[in-house]
């Protein structure tokens, strides 16, 4: 089974975890400023990279938290997690 | 502690509170409700017949006697009035089983995935998980004793669950549940 660390609770079996979607997407201060394709490219567009994603994940059947991590997607390995409002680690 | 190899066994009604809030309603809660708060991830303290559990890291699982329920939530809102919190009574959302004797780490892998052995999980460690398409708050009580909080209505599947798994170490169990 795939372990993933929770920044809280240390690790954890995946089945805990549910995804998030990509992190570090900031929404717009003005939405009513933006014209019709630079908002469906906030609600829609992701980067879908071939490698490191940084993305949301939250451990809902434990303490019920979002954090972020750092998941290769060729390999399924997570790199690493950090609590939401953290500076996404440099993994060089 | 029971004889019974794996033993189950319904433990009675109680009190139970959610709480979330910062640490100053926090402290102040756990200054009238007699245990200072956890604060170390996934452990409970406990003292005389109330305890208290770590669910996450601005939320806890406050347990305590039946009796004690109204009196108990009317004194720890007021405690912490003037401070930032959610205090839910929860006491009749879900119902508490005691899974029991040397099997029952096993019994409770059956549907658990964490590893239950007492090195990564020691006497008073908690946490919200899943027993199989359940989702339970396991407390390790005893070296041999864990209490499982779970939904009323998902009280009979987890029921029904462990006493299956309970069947491949000895007799069905005698204290039934429902």
């Amino acid at each position: 089974m795939l372990l993933i660390v929770c920044p809280y609770c240390g690790e954890r079996p995946e089945i805990e975890f549910s995804y998030g979607g990509e992190a570090h997407l900031v929404r717009p201060k003005d939405p009513a400023s933006l014209g019709d394709a630079e908002w469906a490219d906030y609600l829609y567009a992701r980067s879908n990279p071939k490698g490191v994603h940084a993305e949301r994940w939250r451990h809902t059947h434990g303490c019920a938290r979002f954090f972020n991590a750092l998941r290769d997607t060729l390999s399924d390995r997570f790199l690493a997690t950090y609590r939401i409002g953290e500076q996404r680690p440099d993994l060089a | 502690m029971p004889p019974d190899r794996a033993a189950l066994a319904r433990l009675p009604a109680a009190s139970r509170f959610i709480l979330r809030g910062k640490p100053a309603a926090v402290t102040a809660a756990g200054n009238v409700f007699g245990i200072g708060l956890p604060e170390q991830a996934c452990r409970a303290a406990v003292a005389a017949d109330r305890a208290a559990l770590w669910l996450g890291p601005d939320e806890w699982l406050l347990l305590a006697p039946e009796s004690e329920g109204a009196e108990l939530g009317a004194t720890l809102a007021r405690a912490m009035a003037g401070a930032a919190h959610s205090l839910v009574d929860v006491s009749h959302r879900q119902i508490a089983i005691e899974v029991s004797g040397p099997n029952a780490e096993a019994m409770l892998n059956a549907g658990c995935p964490l590893d239950l052995d007492p090195g990564a999980f020691p006497v008073g460690m908690c946490t919200r998980t899943v027993l199989a398409k359940a989702e339970i708050v396991l407390w390790r009580t005893m070296p041999l004793c864990f209490r499982v909080e779970v939904s009323r209505s998902f009280a009979a599947y987890v029921w029904r669950l462990l006493e299956g798994a309970s069947r491949e170490f000895g007799p069905q169990p005698k204290r039934c549940g429902e």
